[in-house]
């Protein structure tokens, strides 16, 4: 066990020490506030601040359209609303979803953005990210749910509540905790995440007016800055990196505080 | 006509029978104790009456149960109205996941009780008419206070009215459980092993309260401590592997139990 968590530690040191030393030189205030210049990625000058709204744009988008269907979703899988059968079989598909490499995704929703006749955007970013992000949603704060204890919802039935009062009055705020982590969870897959919004949010130098404009993204700006043979680019793609591990250390840290303040109310 | 009656109960859980054919009318304005081995059916009894069991899968209910003279388990009973008549008390006091004052007036907010109404319910409570102050939300402030003072623990909480329930001891948690139910107006408390999660002290609180709340409530507690049940009971129900096989006032019971069951119970052969 104690070899595990080293070993899991280990890996971790080692990604951030790369990328801080390899992206450190890179790192300034002017990469975050500029968007790119001409002759960007050849070195020149700009930043990657397309890349870093557009990507909180995506994940932002994404998360909350996402709550709003997992939630109820979540909520109806539990055996007061749903039969076992019909929650075990979403069950089944929403894990299949889960495991569902994102390149599919990106490939369904450039499908059916083309049959529509729509391009590359922010829009279809955000459609495609909430399909990604949608099975984690629902399977984290469903099991979360679960756990809820009867007495608890017995006691508030006992008061004359109906199954909706106590839905959103008690198990709602029981489960609050446990659908912070979730989203968590969530939203750290889909800022990360690449393949799926290559063909649906496309790529762009500016930052978008509209959620019909493309939008670019911090993984693609690795993606593409990584690729060049250029090394102050490469130095760059690093960098980009870090900005993304801070974004998803600053959520995770938010997320914790929140989550601590919701579980006080609770008794386990 | 007591407020509960029960006429041939019988329960099942598929095909497992908890219950057979239990007749019995529970006396108002005392505390009737439910007393028997463990896995005899007693829990089961008490959440019939408020038909908490519909939350278990698979419950098969035959026989009536009757509260005011109505079956509530006839298809067209009003089940949160029936819920409401009946307050419940469970064995782990679980806190709703908000503050003191919120887990009072969870009840009566849920069910939109007006202020007027709420004003009543306080001069009802307290026998005379209650001074409220102006402004908003007071009566509730009253009603609160009033309901926390009748379960005791007002003295202990009214600092901190608005920190989280969670904070509470158990002891305390189970003292609002009492307060919260008793705030949605009932006419029966239904307490189902009250103080087997509690401390000594705590428990004997719990006790003294119910001694006290029996004038105005017809009290139903689920006990396997018979020292407990000899303390509060007035009347004593004895199951005995889902049967029932004696009941009567708690002096005949406890003093000249007329089914070898209940001696044996009794005197702790069986237990």
């Amino acid at each position: 066990m104690l070899i595990s968590l080293v070993l899991v530690l280990i890996m971790l040191a080692g990604i951030i020490v790369i990328t801080v030393y390899k992206g450190a030189p890179a790192f300034t205030l002017s990469m975050l506030i500029e968007t790119p210049k001409g002759g960007y990625y050849l070195g020149k000058e700009g930043g990657i601040a397309n890349a870093i709204v557009g990507s909180l744009f995506l994940a932002i988008g994404a998360s909350f359209c996402s709550i709003l269907i997992a939630i109820p979703v979540a909520f109806g899988l539990q055996k007061e609303y749903t039969g076992w059968r019909f929650a075990s079989f979403t069950k089944l598909v929403l894990d299949v979803l889960w495991g569902t490499p994102s390149i599919v995704y990106g490939a369904f929703g450039f499908v059916i953005m083309v049959y529509f006749g729509l391009r590359a955007s922010l829009l279809g970013g955000i459609i495609v990210l909430t399909l990604l992000m949608l099975p984690i949603m629902v399977r984290s704060m469903e099991e979360v749910i679960r756990t809820i204890p009867l007495e608890l919802k017995e006691i508030s039935y006992a008061l004359g509540t109906t199954r909706i009062e106590t839905t959103i009055a008690v198990v709602l705020r029981q489960a609050l905790p446990g659908i912070v982590t979730a989203v968590l969870l969530a939203f750290g897959r889909g800022i990360g995440d690449a393949a799926s919004i290559l063909f649906t949010a496309g790529y762009t130098d500016y930052i978008p007016q509209s959620l019909f404009d493309p939008v670019a993204s911090l993984p693609l700006a690795v993606f593409f800055q990584i690729g060049t043979p250029i090394p102050e680019v490469q130095e760059r793609a690093y960098a980009s990196a870090l900005v993304l591990l801070l974004i998803v250390l600053f959520v995770s840290v938010v997320s914790r505080l929140l989550s601590h303040k919701f579980s006080k109310n609770i008794v386990r | 006509m007591p407020h509960i009656s029960l006429k041939n109960l019988s329960i099942a859980y598929g095909e497992h029978k908890v219950l057979q054919d239990v007749t019995v009318d529970i006396p108002d304005s005392q505390i009737t104790v439910i007393i028997g081995p463990s896995g005899c059916g007693k829990t089961t009894l008490l959440k019939s009456l408020n038909r908490l069991l519909d939350l278990n899968e698979d419950v098969k209910v035959t026989g009536d149960v009757l509260i005011d003279g109505v079956n509530t388990y006839d298809g067209n009973a009003d089940i949160l109205a029936l819920r409401k008549k009946m307050g419940f008390l469970s064995q782990r006091p679980y806190p709703l996941p908000m503050s003191i004052y919120d887990n009072i007036a969870f009840g009566p907010r849920v069910h939109r009780v007006s202020r007027e109404r709420i004003i009543q319910q306080i001069n009802d409570l307290e026998g005379r008419v209650v001074d409220i102050p102006s402004g908003k939300n007071s009566q509730m402030d009253v009603l609160v206070e009033s309901y926390l003072r009748l379960a005791g623990l007002w003295d202990e909480v009214k600092g901190r009215l608005h920190t989280p329930a969670s904070r509470l001891s158990i002891g305390q948690q189970q003292r609002l459980a009492l307060a919260r139910a008793l705030a949605v107006e009932p006419e029966a408390i239904l307490a189902d092993e009250p103080t087997s999660a509690l401390d000594p002290l705590s428990a004997q609180l719990i006790e003294k309260q119910f001694k006290f709340l029996k004038k105005n409530y017809t009290i139903v507690v689920v006990t396997h401590i018979l020292r407990q049940a000899r303390r509060i009971a007035d009347y004593v129900i004895f199951l005995y592997l889902g049967e029932l096989v004696e009941h009567g006032p708690a002096e005949k019971i406890f003093g000249n139990p007329s089914d070898e069951r209940t001696k044996a119970y009794i005197s702790g052969e069986i237990s």
